[in-house]
């Protein structure tokens, strides 16, 4: 059953003409970081320029304390992806695995808090934060994650449930406590489901905007997000020094979107969750 | 006998309740007392140096009768629902289509059209500043190109909106990716039933297509509503809300109560007004859902 011809040839045309349209923006974000400051409001349309000015680089990573903000994101990004991954597993075994009275009341409630808007419980948040005296540091960004997410609890429990249920009844012969096979049977059997929840929540600690806006206060402490918009207001007619730093802060998150893209569509596939 | 089995049940609960603590903890704090806080900050006048202040209704009629930036922001939300929503439901299940068909090279396609949604909001916000820009841009030039004088897009309050429901279809890759799962779906099958029926393309995207990926359309229109309400990282690098609060969207406007000018009850009763909205609306979809809505696993009235 293959397609005409002139189908084919038709789909190609259509994706390639869109693939420009998608990948224009950053061929012109690339392009600009790589242009003198005078090239930057040159009239002729060009999208590279003839001799690329690397120093744009390193000149726009002095601009901001680059490399201090991109240590700070990756801190709160990698302990907000172990806990989010750590937390959200142990309560989708509860979910899928363990019979419990209540249960299924307890988890649709679970579902139904994806509806709710985070504006809602925004403030009242931040105030138990400011009680606390966290605002100001990194804590309110990474101590919630340690208490696990609803929707990679759903996503992992729609996964833990294709796990045969042999495999634990096997190892509860055995001897093994719940905790144990926990540890031993469903984490090693989903590391696909695993390593999903933990690229999405790196990256959305990674590219979140919100959240430092809210706590951070001390410039020593920002995330990339922060320092980026910091640069719109500081040096905003710098737009070549600015791509330079817009393809930095992205370039990590394309390089792990490559690395673990096989890991996410295999874990998304198997877990049947799209609507 | 009876006791065995009651101690094995509190014993299943325990270890039931063990495992999901983590989440049974965060729920109470970060979810339920929040809820219960921000009804009570709502009636009150709270900047979080005093002690809250019981004020009754007053900020919710303040909102409702002074407050014409409430409104503004509210119609601009809104405007985005109308506009913005539709086209990139659209664009995301026309670009879906286009991914579905069985061509060479199908998953760098794929790829390059999943990456500008995996690009940080605020890079994405920076560069499209940068695109947009009325005299040095891409976009402008390019239109200059074809002889078309471009509007000032970000400075025009007639035009700040479309340049950022345009943005938008930009990162359309995330709901792409949704319909494109939900395409793999539909059963080979049902095309080849409707081709013996004599069903044309046409006839097959109407009769088979649409009703079999209903569902997904259901989703990607109600996380699309609730995340349509809350824009507002975009505006907050790139407009600010301006110009002349063409890009006040209230997602914004809460935020600026409540941080800018610490009226914490305020903006909690923003917040609950938002909640109220984003219910109604939700709830509006829900109900018209069974009529559009197919889902295979059920019998049909």
């Amino acid at each position: 059953m293959r397609s005409p011809r002139w189908k084919i040839l038709a789909g190609h045309l259509a994706l390639l003409a869109l693939s420009v349209a998608a990948l224009l923006p950053f061929l012109w974000m690339l392009g600009t970081s790589l242009k003198a400051d005078v090239e930057v409001f040159s009239p002729r349309l060009q999208l590279f320029p003839a001799r690329p000015v690397w120093e744009n680089y390193p000149r726009a990573l002095a601009y901001i304390p680059f490399a201090r903000y991109a240590l700070n994101t990756l801190f709160i990004a990698a302990l907000s992806a172990v806990g989010v991954t750590l937390a959200s597993s142990l309560v989708a075994y509860s979910f899928s695995r363990l019979k419990w009275p209540g249960r299924d009341a307890v988890f649709f409630l679970l579902l139904s808090t994806l509806m709710l808007p985070a504006q809602v419980t925004m403030l009242p948040v931040f105030v138990v934060f400011k009680t606390l005296g966290w605002v100001g540091t990194f804590r309110p960004l990474i101590v919630p994650a340690f208490f696990g997410s609803a929707f990679f609890i759903f996503l992992l429990r729609q996964f833990f449930m294709t796990i045969p249920q042999e495999l634990s009844d096997a190892a509860r012969m055995d001897g093994a406590s719940e905790l144990d096979i926990w540890r031993r049977v469903m984490l090693p059997l989903s590391r696909p489901a695993l390593t999903t929840v933990a690229l999405f929540t790196f990256m959305g600690a990674w590219n979140d905007f919100l959240g430092p806006l809210m706590y951070l206060n001390d410039d020593t402490m920002y995330t990339l997000s922060l320092g980026l918009q910091q640069f719109v207001t500081q040096h905003g007619a710098q737009w070549n020094l600015l791509m330079a730093a817009s393809v930095v802060m992205t370039l990590p998150i394309i390089l792990l979107w490559f690395l673990g893209q096989r890991t996410f569509v295999q874990g998304v596939t198997l877990t049947g969750v799209k609507g | 006998m009876r006791s065995t089995e009651r101690r094995r049940n509190l014993r299943a609960l325990a270890a039931g309740l063990a495992f999901a603590s983590p989440w049974l903890i965060g729920f109470a704090i970060f979810t339920a007392y929040p809820i219960c806080a921000s009804l009570y900050y709502s009636f009150t006048r709270y900047d979080t140096l005093s002690t809250p202040h019981w004020v009754g209704l007053q900020n919710y009629m303040r909102l409702l009768t002074e407050d014409e930036l409430f409104w503004k922001s509210l119609r601009n939300t809104l405007f985005t629902v109308a506009f913005g929503l539709p086209a990139s439901l659209v664009a995301g299940l026309a670009l879906a289509l286009l991914l579905n068909m069985k061509l060479r090279g199908m998953a760098l396609y794929r790829t390059v059209f999943y990456i500008p949604s995996i690009v940080p909001t605020v890079a994405s916000a920076v560069l499209w500043m940068w695109l947009l820009n009325p005299q040095i841009g891409l976009i402008n030039r390019l239109l200059a190109l074809a002889g078309v004088q471009g509007p000032g897009w970000l400075t025009d309050p007639a035009w700040a909106k479309p340049a950022l429901i345009l943005m938008g279809l930009w990162g359309v890759g995330g709901s792409m990716i949704i319909y494109l799962a939900g395409l793999q779906d539909v059963p080979r099958e049902l095309y080849e039933a409707a081709e013996i029926d004599g069903a044309g393309g046409v006839a097959k995207f109407r009769h088979v297509t649409i009703p079999m990926l209903s569902p997904v359309i259901f989703f990607n229109l109600v996380m699309g509503l609730i995340g349509t309400f809350q824009y507002f990282t975009q505006v907050y690098v790139m407009t600010q809300g301006g110009p002349q609060d063409a890009t006040l969207f209230y997602a914004l406007h809460l935020f600026n109560r409540a941080f800018t000018d610490l009226q914490f009850g305020y903006a909690s009763a923003m917040a609950w007004i938002l909640f109220a909205i984003t219910v109604l609306a939700t709830a509006l979809v829900f109900r018209t859902s069974a009529r559009w809505v197919y889902y295979p696993g059920e019998m049909r009235q």
